[in-house]
């Protein structure tokens, strides 16, 4: 480079180790210490982006996380690249590129300038007033407007990174790392509290770290050398826990935090590769000290956003931490005492001041003087009226101010500078502790709001509770610390601290120009490109509240969130308004602090960890004969078996024949099992099935109908009694749990007088179902001891039995309407089981079979799926099924809704079969029913819920709820199709062996 | 994130609970007897207090019990959680 | 009457500095008296009165606030707007509004850029499939441009979804409503309060309902922060609080207030051009014109009025974002927040009048309300000024709960609003 801008007495940065990177195509070096931003300056690179509205160029402006205009895409590898990254966060790293976004074709030649000419023409929110002729072009608008907004580009590959989560309790958690932070963790320390300090920063310290000031002493010595053995005698603490480079994100109730620790952004590529790239700390803290510092204001005036204009505090980070200078001729602005201490630090590196523009009469605090000394030229109750430069600032013009502040006087003069320093005071982040439910209180002395009352065990200290001064800081952090903490004492009690006293404090919010505010460009929200006249003219137009103006404006909603810019949208709107701003209230500061990467709030439940997979016992046998599987809730079940080639249709023909020829096998494992124990568990099943239980005999089966208390029904399965005082149940796939939970639920809240104990055994036995006229011949062989005869074992009815000395049960149940067993047995034995059923059914072609063709068979026979017959609208009376419904019995779940005025009407959606005329012709399932065809438009008086081509009766079938459809049996109907109409016949909902034959067979 | 004191565990996170809605809504005891009215009084309508209100809260991932909870709708604030069948404690 | 806004009125008052703006309302001190007043001045308090004033000649009429207009759900929402509902009530009604916000920017000279990008649902199983399919099926017959697309489909209309098949929950298909889109939520807060007030009517901000004063079985005037204010008619849209409004009156809704989430992303460039919605992985997610992703999660299942909800369940949105857009890991999530919704047991609204007379009621929207505020609005207006519903809300009553004729939205049509 040919200016040297880099000095060489930082202790922070390491000179001999220099990385090399890249910014928008060109090789640029820095050093290891450096951000992105540091690394630019020392480049004397300012302008790096352009801005989200009129293009205008914009230079790095602050050195942390509140960067506007600073804001890169890095990287460019289509899955790693990330948009919107601020260069002042950034820690620079071998290998790391860079660009400018919100650009085209560069940074430097910016084809969407023009819309800074056009800006008379774009006031704030312009676009609710336009682009609405002709009523059909504002698609073609918006394609513009959405192409000119968003600033990085989304990545396009998947992320190759892991991210994950980690849990953290403690005692007292400390946010913010600087002098207050670190005089609250050594105390929590000092007294056995487990202790967790959190920093954003590569290291701790804060601002007083490079405090190198003779105003600035504690005990005789710098305050940064002060700081720095405390932070060193942190080191000796186990219950201390210290994380840097780790950013609170989040605030919740009950002291529930989320914070994001940084693991490899700041590692070189190489580095990067393998590691976690960040972690989310989800903190749970008994007492939480928020000790999250200040940010420095900006002053608002005509031209204040040119490359080259950054906060005063800024420049001084980057002069005494960098070693980077900002500029050769640098000129500063302010308000107020702290940039005086800016000017000291850039006199002290040999950088030309040019002066320092102050708004106040004067200032006599002892910083003042120390620069007056230096022969720093202070031009007092000036400002800035205007800055000249378009990529980079080149003079600034200044006038004196009125007394009043409201206007300027005199001539102007003018300044040439290629850094402007501003500083309009400081505001305490109180981001955090609003998130947590705190509400502010407003000071109007230096007009920041402060933290006031609070929901949660949590104190704010240092300056973001409003104590800007060393002494006040130190003292009343360890004041408010020990009464926090219940301690009589500390180390911080009698230190001897000497620092500069701010006396004198003025604040414009607006100021003053020479010329008409709607000529000038006062920049309130550099990012979105909002100024002090859109908050005006939003005044103007009835917008006063300030989330009306912040909306309309847009002014804070930036990826900054408005952190430079709301205390002056407030100041404006108040001072126009003539209200109090204490009085206007604040924004709502939302989650997270700083942007959060979505990958990191997901963690490691990406992928194959996005939710459990639940496979049965069964699950690898399934595999190797190339089942397709269906997921059922987080149940993965066979769906059906292709062999050669097969389509599914051809699998599902096959085989349903099969089940029904001679014998088919299934794995019914998923069925959800509930175990029920207890003197009462007959009452008890009386009262969640529509039908009576207690007269069910030991050793035999029923099945049972579970409604809601709305009347509707909700699961349904096949109940066994054991014993006296002993049942299982079956539940469906994907209600087991919510029916356990329910019935949970009733059992000790509405009924806890019941002698009834619950255990959901799902997992504890596999199912083994065989079904077909052979399917008693093959259990013969699988359990030779068991008399299966009818009268022995008749349906309905189950035995405990043994195979090869395991024991299991038996019931002879049927979901096909075929002759059929269910056998479960512990889990573990599952597959050799159905291995076991498998071979002893060889014989026989025992074909297994998934749930498409389980769902066929039970079509067939008119069984009902809940949930996919049923969709909650659907009572039992509904379905036909008034033969489930207990007369006698008093009460049971969901009874009293089925005698509403609107349940019992007679024309209700009923259960209905549907035979297409055309008996090839299958019909969709979900396809609507009308009455009439071709007429338009037309009441659907039902829909079709299950429909298939049964390979046993040679055509379609369908079941389909209808419209008053109990008395329509042997009538027409009609199902439109998008292409055709669809002719349909009602029946019974039983299409084959309506005698039942088959379960006997 | 709630900080639920489960009258049975102890102190666990929010994640491990389910909300069960406003609490001593009695199931009546003759339905019945109920006109279509009073029936729809038990089955639907809800105070959804803004303020203090009492609610049921079951441990769905610990003991899976259901209790009690006195809470304040307006902030959160969880004031006292007492078992089933228990009085209220004083709001 | 108004100015009227255009690209000719931009222009002549860049050359005044936009100094000559109007009001885009007045702020006035209430009256002593109303025809009608509207508790409530988000999007469908103003459409009320809008449609009052407009439809029904009631012009004497205020719309009172307790905050600022505009800023409860009508502002927290993720704008997206469609009218693919299974049952026909549900449809008639939504239809309805879609319908209006077609020509919404004109009849209003105010751009709600109304986005016709499309909306997607996506079904992730075979129970999924044949619920969409079934909707798909009756939006047709409804007049209602809802298509299936098939999974080949869904990946060409919106090519970033991950539809590999070896997903967790693959994409088996889905359904598209091409009318469906999005619109600019505040600004449709802001045209309707333009509107009505352009036609007299008086929208009261800062004014909290502390009381409902009856006569009997009729209504004669609101008690609030601003003093007493007399009147016949008094139509509640309080979305949230409901029920607050209701327990004034001793009356019971079936209604819980529940806290919903959403959030954006930064702003990038366009990436993704429609709203996909998803029900088994629960996400739905769109960009706004800023180009911020706007994403919508659940709600938890607590009452609560704080605007605040649970961690969780926007972890549990974002993972289904990430399951569906691997894209999107590296993205960031600028700011999150929370409304409160009112929710039915059926899942949908209330638009009916009360035992009370002159008392109406207009809620339980739950999660998706923003869609229906034009219809709403205009529906609302007409139970208010004629005592009667109109046939598009009529099964939308309060009687429903006892009489069990329910409209329910989420037992059938499985799709988040």
């Amino acid at each position: 480079m040919s200016k040297n801008l880099r000095i060489t007495n930082s202790k922070f940065i390491d000179q001999t180790s220099r990385i090399s990177f890249k910014f928008d195509g060109k090789t640029l070096y820095g050093f290891k210490g450096d951000t992105l931003a540091s690394a630019l300056l020392a480049n004397d690179i300012h302008l790096v982006g352009r801005s989200f509205k009129y293009h205008r160029p914009r230079g790095i402006m602050t050195c942390g996380s509140e960067e506007p205009n600073a804001i890169v895409q890095l990287g460019n590898d289509s899955s790693m690249t990330e948009p919107n990254t601020r260069a002042t966060e950034i820690e620079l790293y071998e290998g790391l590129e860079a660009s400018s976004q919100n650009c085209w074709p560069s940074v430097n030649f910016d084809i969407g300038a023009i819309n800074n000419f056009f800006s008379p023409f774009i006031p704030a929110a312009f676009y609710y007033k336009t682009f609405m002729w002709p009523a059909s072009f504002w698609e073609k608008y918006e394609y513009f407007i959405r192409k000119s907004a968003g600033l990085g580009k989304s990545p396009t590959k998947p992320d190759k990174d892991i991210y994950d989560h980690k849990y953290l309790h403690c005692d007292v958690l400390i946010i913010g790392g600087g002098i207050s932070g670190i005089i609250a963790a050594k105390t929590a320390a000092q007294n056995n509290l487990n202790t967790v300090l959190l920093d954003d920063k590569n290291n701790l310290g804060g601002t007083t770290l490079f405090q190198n000031n003779e105003c600035f002493k504690i005990n005789n010595t710098y305050s940064s050398e002060w700081l720095k053995k405390e932070i060193e005698s942190l080191n000796s603490f186990k219950n201390l826990t210290i994380k840097t480079r780790t950013t609170l994100a989040a605030y919740h109730s009950y002291n529930y935090l989320l914070a994001r620790e940084n693991l490899t952004d700041h590692l070189s590529l190489i580095e990067k590769k393998d590691k976690i790239r960040q972690r989310l700390w989800k903190i749970r803290a008994k007492k939480v000290i928020i000790a999250t510092g200040a940010m420095e204001r900006p002053l608002i005036f005509n031209n204040n956003d040119r490359p080259g204009v950054i906060l005063s505090s800024s420049i001084k980070k980057y002069i005494d931490y960098y070693g980077v200078k900002c500029g050769q001729k640098i000129s500063l602005f302010t308000n107020n005492d702290t940039t005086y201490e800016t000017a000291i630090s850039l006199n002290k590196s040999g950088v030309t001041i040019n002066s320092v523009i102050d708004i106040r009469d004067k200032s006599n605090s002892s910083i003042v003087k120390e620069a007056e000394k230096l022969g720093i030229k202070v031009h007092w109750k000036h400002t800035v009226v205007n800055t000249n430069g378009y990529k980079r600032i080149s003079s600034i013009e200044l006038m004196k101010l009125s007394d009043d502040g409201a206007g300027v006087v005199g001539n102007k003069s003018k300044e040439e500078c290629d850094c402007l320093g501003i500083s309009g005071g400081w505001t305490p982040r109180v981001h955090l502790f609003t998130q947590s439910g705190g509400k502010l209180k407003f000071r109007d002395k230096d007009n920041i709001f402060l933290p006031d009352k609070s929901e949660s065990e949590q104190i704010s200290i240092g300056s973001c509770n409003g104590d800007f001064e060393l002494d006040d800081i130190i003292k009343n952090s360890n004041k408010s610390i020990k009464e926090f903490l219940n301690l009589n004492s500390s180390d911080y009690e009698n230190l001897e601290i000497n620092c500069s006293k701010e006396t004198d404090k003025k604040n414009i919010w607006l100021l003053p120009s020479n010329k008409p505010l709607g000529k000038t460009k006062p920049f309130l929200d550099f990012q979105n490109d909002s100024t002090a006249k859109d908050v005006k003219l939003a005044l103007r137009e009835g917008f006063k509240s300030i989330e009306h103006v912040k909306r309309y404006t847009t002014t804070g909603m930036g990826t900054d969130q408005g952190k430079l810019s709301n205390m002056h949208a407030l100041g404006i709107i108040a001072e126009t308004a003539g209200v109090k701003m204490g009085e206007l209230g604040t924004t709502t500061f939302r989650p997270p602090y700083t942007p959060l990467t979505f990958g990191t709030i997901v963690g490691r439940n990406v992928g194959e960890f996005f939710d459990i997979t639940r496979r049965t016992p069964i699950h690898d046998w399934h595999v190797e004969k190339k089942a397709e599987f269906e997921n059922v809730g987080q149940w993965k079940r066979a769906w059906y078996y292709p062999i050669n080639n097969e389509s599914m249709h051809e699998a599902v023909q096959r085989e349903a024949k099969a089940a029904r020829d001679s014998a088919g096998i299934l794995d019914a494992s998923t069925l959800g099992k509930i175990d029920i124990q207890g003197s009462d568990a007959s009452e008890f099943l009386n009262r969640v099935y529509t039908n009576a239980w207690s007269k069910l005999e030991i050793g035999k089966c029923r099945y049972g109908l579970m409604l809601n208390e709305d009347g509707m029904v909700y699961d349904d399965g096949v109940t066994t009694r054991l014993d006296e005082n002993h049942y299982i149940m079956t539940t469906t796939t994907g209600g087991a749990s919510n029916v356990l939970s329910k019935l949970e639920d009733y059992l000790q809240t509405e009924w806890p007088e019941l002698d009834v104990y619950l255990t959901s055994v799902t997992d504890n036995y596999a199912t083994v179902s065989i079904c077909g006229p052979n399917s008693k011949k093959i259990l013969s062989r699988v359990i030779p001891d068991l008399d299966l005869s009818d009268k022995e074992f008749s349906h309905m009815s189950f035995k405990n039995a043994l195979i090869d000395n395991i024991k299991c049960r038996v019931m002879r149940i049927s979901f096909t309407g075929e002759h059929s067993y269910e056998i479960n047995i512990q889990s573990s034995y599952g597959k050799s089981l159905w291995e076991k059923c498998f071979e002893a059914g060889k014989e026989f072609n025992i074909t297994p079979y998934g749930t498409e063709t389980m769902h066929l068979l039970r079509a067939e026979k008119g069984f009902i799926i809940t949930g996919q017959d049923t969709d909650g609208t659907i009572t039992p009376v509904d379905l036909q099924m008034d033969w489930i419904i207990s007369k006698k019995k008093y009460d049971f779940i969901g009874k009293r809704s089925l005698y509403r005025s609107d349940t019992i009407r007679e024309d209700r959606k009923q259960l209905v079969g549907l035979v297409t005329d055309d008996p090839k012709e299958v019909l969709e399932e979900g396809a609507q029913i009308v009455s009439e065809a071709n007429k338009k438009p037309i009441e659907m008086v039902g829909h079709v819920t299950s429909s298939y081509f049964s390979p046993n009766l040679n055509k379609s079938i369908a079941l389909a709820v209808l419209k008053n459809g109990k008395k329509l049996k042997g009538q027409k109907m009609f199902v439109p199709m998008k292409n055709k109409t669809i002719n349909v016949t009602i029946t019974d909902t039983v299409f084959l062996d309506k005698e039942n034959k088959r379960l006997n067979a | 994130m709630f900080l639920i004191n489960c009258p049975y565990c102890g102190e666990r996170d929010q994640s491990e609970f389910s909300a069960g809605g406003e609490a001593h809504i009695v199931r009546p005891k003759q339905p019945t007897e109920l006109s279509d009215d009073q029936w729809a009084e038990f089955l639907f309508m809800r105070k959804n207090i803004k303020g203090v209100q009492l609610e049921r809260w079951n441990h769905a991932h610990g003991c899976r019990k259901w209790f009690n909870m006195v809470r304040n709708t307006s902030d959160d604030k969880i004031h006292a959680v007492y078992k089933m069948g228990e009085k209220p404690p004083i709001k | 009457m108004k100015n009227k806004y255009s690209i000719f009125s931009l222009i002549k008052n860049a050359f005044s500095h936009h100094e000559n703006w109007q009001r885009v309302w007045r702020d006035p001190e209430p009256k002593k008296e109303y025809d009608a007043i509207i508790i409530g001045g988000g999007g469908h308090g103003l459409a009320t009165a809008y449609y009052l004033a407009k439809k029904h000649n009631l012009t004497n009429i205020a719309v009172v606030e307790k905050g600022w207009i505009g800023g409860g759900n009508t502002g927290r929402n993720t704008t997206i707007i469609r009218s693919n509902y299974l049952w026909d009530a549900s449809a008639g009604l939504y239809d309805h509004a879609l319908k209006i916000w077609e020509g919404l920017s004109q009849e209003l000279n105010y751009n709600v850029m109304f986005s016709q990008r499309g909306v997607m649902n996506l079904a992730h199983n075979l129970q999924d499939v044949r619920d969409l399919k079934r909707r798909t099926h009756a939006n047709r017959l409804n007049n209602i441009d809802a298509v299936w697309l098939n999974t080949e489909e869904v990946k060409k209309f919106c090519p970033i979804i991950n539809t590999s098949p070896d997903i967790r929950y693959p994409v088996l298909g889905g359904t598209l409503q091409r009318r469906a889109g999005t619109a600019r939520h505040d600004a449709v807060a802001w045209g309707y309060a333009r509107g009505a007030d352009g036609m007299g009517v008086d929208i009261i901000q800062n004014c909290e309902v502390k009381g409902i004063k009856r006569n009997g079985d009729s209504v004669e005037g609101v008690e609030t922060t601003k003093g007493f204010i007399k009147t016949k008619k008094i139509g509640v849209v309080a979305a949230g609080h409901s029920s607050v409004i209701a327990n004034m009156v001793d009356i019971k809704l079936p209604l819980e207030s529940k806290p919903l989430q959403a959030l954006v992303s930064e702003p990038v460039k366009p990436i993704i051009d429609t709203v996909v919605m998803s029900n088994a992985v629960h996400a739905y997610v769109s960009q706004s014109d800023k180009g911020e992703l706007v994403i919508g999660a659940g709600t938890d299942a607590y009452v609560s009025y704080t605007q605040r909800g649970s961690h969780d369940v926007v972890e549990g949105t974002l993972k289904a974002i990430l399951e569906l857009y691997p894209i999107f890991s590296r993205m960031k999530m600028l700011r999150q927040w929370g409304g409160i919704v009112d929710i039915c047991p059926d899942a949908s609204p209330i638009i009916s009048k009360t035992h009370i007379k002159g008392l109406y009621f207009n809620c339980g929207w739950g999660t998706g309300g923003f869609k229906a505020t034009p219809g709403s609005g205009d529906l609302f207006a007409h139970t208010i000024a004629n005592d009667e519903p109109h046939k598009l809300n009529a099964d939308f009553n309060i009687n429903r709960f006892i009489s069990g004729d329910l409209v329910d939205e989420h037992g059938a049509a499985a799709v988040a609003h």
